[in-house]
């Protein structure tokens, strides 16, 4: 067998004559099916790969794609976003977040806001940076404000873990993770109930994959078994989308629903042991998490445990974080989005009031957003 | 936020909490708390995201997909071949003859 060098790993699976070979696949096998399928790319990072490679003008007109809530800055409602404005305003306090979070919109303004305003934010590439922000400043405390589904639970988790080991004592944590497989759930049920009208029933999924890597892929299990959705847990490279498409759509013609992994070179189906044994010694389930768009979804949110309690700002804080839900704004459509209700140029104001620059809606400020990739790639887009 | 970029780990810490690995010719540091001892070694290519090695990624299974994809492009360009000859061949009666040569 050849060896393997890291460009193989690039180029090897964005490779467009490969690209064309699956698309004449995916065409051909198609054409045997009984009713056009709806696709559902859960990821924000599958939903940029296809929108980035152009892989839409690649499907037969049978294949439709809808696009999912897999970007956990795009479903955090405004009011979490209050509470890590209000943080930043907290005497000595230093409040540390990911760099996805720096733009987006809450109703006092963005964190970037809050930091013009005079408030010490800081943005991070890796949760672990917070030791050293936290060294530096022994006179002040260090919220690191937590986002994402179960790919950085497990970062948040190791960055407690050093905090307990190495007795750092001005570090405290503000948990908004979230978990996949209950919100595809959630969005499999209230669809469904209403698929004589929506008419655009969820009929697969391409599963996300980094959240398989550390979950591994039996948290899609219940799919094709009680929910009767083929799942394929599919890579984000555009070769490893059209090969988990050709394997939805295999499945159907088939007649087979069932749970597969395309991106077997880093998924397997217990995933990584060490990284839940982590999430689970540090975090408990709550019981409602209200996702933007979605509002409350059960089970989908994590919470430190209640023996760690003494790291939880959101508890330490509790006098001063409003509670209130907060509607998002009347014109942005991003709930609907978020459902796959609807597409980006179906919003009255994408491209013109909202974009990038000055984003009104979530899913235009955060770089996995569906909005922002439409408009980032969207001139590759036929309508 | 989700993504995660395959890079090759040049260097261990010596206590294995720490890895040096190369991006495409950048090198960074990454943590490999979330991995057992034994799990990453020099010369392994991982998966890492906000700073952290999430995952190994395996050899055998990257060539074996890659190996599918050349497998794929070889019979659609040996199809479009046969395809071309056919199509091409303006006489009928060679075209058949070839036809026939072409299905044996």
């Amino acid at each position: 067998m050849a060896e393997l060098e890291l460009k193989n790993l690039y180029d090897d699976f964005r490779d467009g004559k490969t690209l064309k070979a699956y698309a004449r696949i995916i065409a051909e096998d198609a054409e045997k099916l009984e009713r056009p399928i709806n696709i559902m790319e859960v990821c924000g990072g599958h939903t940029h790969s296809i929108m980035k490679f152009g892989l839409p003008q690649l499907m037969p007109e049978n294949i439709n794609f809808i696009h999912g809530p897999g970007c956990p800055v795009c479903i955090m409602p405004k009011e979490r976003i209050d509470h890590a404005y209000v943080l930043s305003q907290q005497p000595d306090v230093i409040l540390v977040t990911l760099g996805d979070m720096i733009k987006v919109p809450g109703s006092n303004g963005s964190l970037q806001d809050a930091r013009a305003k005079g408030a010490d934010v800081r943005f991070v590439y890796s949760p672990m940076e917070c030791i050293k922000i936290a060294q530096e400043n022994p006179d002040k405390t260090v919220i690191f404000f937590a986002i994402g589904f179960e790919t950085t639970t497990p970062m948040t988790a190791v960055l407690l873990n050093q905090v307990i080991q190495q007795d750092i004592p001005n570090i405290l944590f503000h948990i908004n993770h979230v978990t996949v497989p209950e919100v595809m759930k959630e969005l499999i049920d209230s669809r469904d109930v209403h698929v004589d009208s929506y008419n655009n029933k969820i009929d697969a999924f391409l599963g996300p994959s980094h959240v398989s890597v550390i979950a591994g892929s039996k948290i899609y299990e219940p799919f094709p078994r009680e929910y009767g959705r083929p799942v394929v847990v599919s890579g984000f490279e555009p070769v490893d989308v059209m090969e988990g498409i050709s394997m939805i759509v295999k499945q159907f013609v088939e007649k087979r629903c069932e749970l597969e992994i395309q991106y077997k070179r880093v998924v397997t189906e217990e995933g990584n042991l060490n990284a839940q044994k982590l999430i689970d010694t540090y975090f408990d389930k709550v019981s409602l998490f209200r996702w933007r768009g979605l509002g409350n979804v059960p089970d989908s949110g994590l919470k430190l445990k209640e023996a760690f309690e003494k790291y939880d700002a959101e508890i330490l804080y509790k006098d001063v974080l409003p509670i209130a839900e907060i509607e998002d704004h009347k014109l942005c459509i991003c709930g609907d989005i978020l459902r796959g209700m609807a597409k980006p140029p179906e919003c009255t104001i994408f491209g013109t009031a909202c974009k990038p620059t000055t984003p009104i809606g979530s899913c235009m400020v955060s770089s996995e957003g569906a909005c922002a990739a439409y408009y980032k790639y969207g001139n590759l887009i036929t309508s | 936020m989700c993504l995660s970029i395959p890079s090759k780990v040049v260097k261990i810490s010596e206590d294995k909490t720490m890895c040096t690995v190369d991006t495409m010719g950048v090198q960074r540091d990454a943590n490999l708390m979330m991995m057992d001892d034994d799990d990453v070694k020099v010369g392994d290519y991982v998966l890492l995201h906000i700073g952290f090695v999430m995952n190994r990624i395996d050899e055998e299974e990257a060539l074996a997909s890659i190996d599918t994809y050349k497998e794929i492009l070889e019979i659609m360009d040996e199809e479009e071949r046969r395809r071309a000859i056919l199509e091409d061949d303006e006489c009928e009666a060679r075209g058949e003859q070839y036809a026939e040569e072409i299905q044996s």
